[in-house]
């Protein structure tokens, strides 16, 4: 008896997990079958009252500010009420991409990269907003950064617009530097930065914080660039891969060294956000990371307001190392509040929001990298005067078709604009990830990236 | 007398009959009452899986939706050759182990002692099982941030002031960072499933034994532990089957880096960074097939260890 109930509850046991396992791994196809969702129906739901737009977004804090100010649209807009998802920039990636590729429709508005958008454009997932915004004269299209527009177009059609946009500087303490006798220049090279690292690294305070934590947009933004000005690339012209060569293994190499060195305590768990915290919190001196973290720097809740130095990217064989990026909002194809989702993308990046953040949240605030005329704002021009000019200065000095010593088959500076690359870049981030902590060789890592790589090239040649 | 007789034997097999037909009609019944929920079951289960098998023959990568198409065996040919299945392999069966057996040994100690009478008894209960009602995911970014973190991490604060050095727990102990915490969520469902145990041990059987003048010691691995097997297998099992499948705090706290890519997590890797479909359904079967052999043959003669002879 007492042996038939046990394999009883064996039975139950492999069923629950049969159930769990296929579950687990339907559950990601299962709404395909549901096709893309016809956008034209939606007209007739929302015209009938409450629209509740769902808008997926990252944890930065000029999102998190969108969110504070959006009662402003949803007071000025009854019947609409818009529900933030913000999630952290790995999972926002690998939430929104399943939902847009397979037309769930689960949200309205998407916040997306540089990277995906003209990739999605041209797959007919996002809705086209050329008409939309060039219709309304007040927007102001052409008032978007050229470069950041160029970049989220695909065939002269428009599919997202910027909600701010960045490169990468280098930020340092300058109170501390002035202190320790350290000079940076306007243009330093990363062994000055290394040099100096060194020297302002202390028991309670590391040198500089860099981004370990594994993901392509995480580790492999700053690294890329690394590469990229120490010679090295993903891919030559004809879609080799070029990973396993000497110029990554000298940016690895100066990478680990400059975290061993000097760079912050656990780098596997460190990314834009946490090397934040560490440079307001007082526990690091420098930090080479996106340009848009100067903004957060100089708000009035910082504690480290005036006491930053910046400067352009640190370099090594190129003669700029920024990367170019803009976080967007686009409307996915599948969604069924077309009018709605588009109306509230044009408010949230319109002159008006530029100045309402600035008249409620402090003007130092504003999303950058956007658009020109934000730079002409008096207010913004006097509270951002620390980083405006270098953040403008970087932006239109970088070129994005051919980043590093190289040629290269693609348009995009710190990832190869294919599909594959979030695989790629992720794979190869967890092979550094486990070189950065000792657990690898780099000749291990940079082999099997190799391989990873070469098996997403192969697809493109050709 | 033989006339008497006739009735009473025709009676008596009419007996058995109406009774065989009672039995029959009353199984009927209870098979019929049962075939609701089997066939729930069998949808919510057997469907999804039949659909899965279908999706890992199938070429299906969500970013080239244009390219989908029959592909026979490759996904399962790319499984087995990519050499992502066996480290993954590995880190599920040491990250479920290590937790199942510190959890069980932390839930033992903790359910003997709640197990005794003390003052405050019901709200120490109510604390220990505290970890095991947060959710995953919020448990796993406590740890990370309050708890792990180099510069605000109660674990460092306190090495600090110990004047140790401080440990950088993501860089250096991935796997040992995973493990602390599904034993910290899991000790309370061992603790749970042992005291309950432990309140069901007769009580005459302890007097008798403290009468025969065996000590606390022996009485505890005599009597308590022979009696508490059943809750240690069942313990075990269920414990086996949930932390097989965790996902949040690798997710949350190691992304898969330093031996920690379980099955689960290498699954939702390939499905939503991959987002390679057919590849990630191929993966999924080869989940179910595996752990389908390791709860037949493995936890059967795990639990022959526990059995002393055979005795049950």
């Amino acid at each position: 008896m007492l042996t038939k109930k046990r394999a009883l509850t064996l039975g139950v046991g492999v069923l629950v997990s049969a159930t769990v396992l296929s579950a687990c791994s339907s559950g990601s196809t299962a709404p395909a079958s549901s096709g893309a969702a016809p956008a034209d129906t939606a007209a007739a739901t929302a015209a009938a009252g409450e629209i509740t737009l769902n808008l997926a977004t990252v944890n930065n804090g000029q999102m998190k500010d969108m969110e504070k100010l959006k009662t402003e649209y949803e007071a000025s807009h009854p019947g609409v009420k818009v529900n933030f998802q913000v999630m952290e920039e790995g999972d926002l990636r690998a939430a929104v991409t399943s939902d847009v590729a397979s037309g769930a429709g689960q949200y309205d508005i998407v916040t997306i990269g540089a990277y995906e958008t003209p990739q999605w454009g041209a797959n007919g997932w996002l809705v086209n907003l050329t008409p939309a915004l060039t219709a309304d004269a007040n927007y102001d299209v052409n008032d978007i950064l050229p470069p950041v527009k160029a970049a989220l177009s695909s065939g002269d059609q428009q599919y997202a617009v910027p909600f701010y946009g960045e490169s990468s500087i280098l930020m340092y303490r300058k109170d501390l530097a002035d202190a320790a006798g350290v000079k940076f220049s306007d243009h330093p090279t990363w062994q000055e930065v290394a040099d100096a690292a060194k020297k302002l690294n202390t028991a309670d305070m590391s040198g500089i914080c860099m981004r370990g934590k594994p993901g392509w947009g995480d580790l492999f933004a700053p690294l890329t660039t690394v590469v990229q000005t120490f010679g090295g690339n993903w891919y030559d012209m004809d879609w080799n891969a070029t990973v396993n060569t000497p110029e990554w293994k000298s940016a690895l190499e100066f990478y680990k060294k400059l975290l061993d060195d000097s760079g912050e305590a656990d780098p596997v768990s460190s990314s834009f956000n946490e090397c934040l915290t560490a440079l307001k919190e007082g526990k690091t001196a420098m930090w080479a990371d996106a340009s848009v973290a100067a903004s957060m720097l100089e708000a009035d809740d910082s504690p480290v307001k005036g006491k930053m130095g910046y400067a352009h990217m640190p370099v090594n064989k190129t003669p700029e190392s920024g990367w170019l990026w803009s976080w967007n909002l686009a409307v996915p194809a599948s969604t069924k509040q077309q009018d709605a989702a588009v109306d509230f993308v044009k408010w949230a990046t319109s002159k008006d929001y530029h100045k309402l953040v600035g008249e409620k949240l402090g003007w130092s605030l504003v999303p950058p990298g956007a658009r020109t005329s934000t730079y002409e704002i008096p207010e913004y021009k006097e509270a951002a005067a620390a980083y405006a000019p270098i953040t403008l200065d970087q932006m239109s000095a970088v070129n994005p078709a051919q980043p590093g010593v190289n040629p290269q088959p693609w348009v995009g500076i710190q990832y190869v604009a294919i599909p594959e690359f979030q695989d790629v870049g992720n794979q190869c981030a967890q092979l550094v990830a486990d070189y950065l902590a000792n657990r690898s060789s780099v000749d291990d890592a940079l082999t099997k990236c190799q391989d990873i790589a070469q098996k997403a090239g192969d697809a493109h040649k050709g | 007398m033989a006339t008497n007789l006739v009735p009473a034997e025709v009676d008596s097999v009419n007996f058995d009959l109406d009774r065989q037909r009672a039995e029959k009609k009353l199984a009927r019944t209870n098979r019929s009452l049962l075939l609701p929920a089997i066939i729930f079951a069998i949808l919510l289960t057997q469907i999804p899986f039949l659909v899965t098998i279908g999706f890992s023959s199938i070429r299906w990568n969500l970013l080239y939706p244009k390219q989908v198409g029959f592909t026979g065996l490759n996904n399962y040919i790319e499984v087995f050759t990519s050499g992502d299945l066996w480290p993954s392999i590995i880190a599920t069966v040491l990250i479920t182990a290590s937790s199942v057996i510190l959890s069980l040994l932390f839930g033992m100690l903790f359910a003997i002692l709640l197990d005794r009478k003390l003052p405050g008894r019901a709200i120490a209960r109510t604390l220990m099982i505290t970890p095991f009602l947060i959710m995953p995911a919020a448990a796993a970014l406590i740890w990370k941030y309050s708890m792990f973190d180099t510069n605000i991490g109660i674990m460092n604060w306190v090495f600090r002031l110990l004047g140790l050095p401080t440990i950088s727990w993501a860089t250096d102990f991935p796997l040992y960072m995973v493990i602390i915490v599904l034993t910290w969520q899991f000790t309370p469902f061992m603790m749970l499933i042992l005291l309950a145990g432990l309140q069901g041990q007769p009580k005459d059987v302890l007097e008798a034994a403290t009468v025969d003048g065996a000590g606390p010691w022996r009485t505890f691995t005599w009597i308590t532990l022979p009696h508490l097997r059943m809750y240690v297998e069942i313990g075990v099992l269920l414990g086996s089957v949930t932390i097989l499948q965790v996902f949040d705090p690798i997710a949350i706290m190691t992304k898969g880096t330093g031996g920690t890519k379980t099955l689960a997590y290498l699954l939702y890797e390939r499905a939503f960074i991959g987002l390679n479909v057919g590849e990630a359904a191929a993966y999924g079967v080869v989940v179910v097939v595996l752990t389908i052999i390791v709860a037949t043959i493995a936890l059967r003669t795990l639990f022959k260890v526990f059995m002393e002879g055979g005795e049950r």
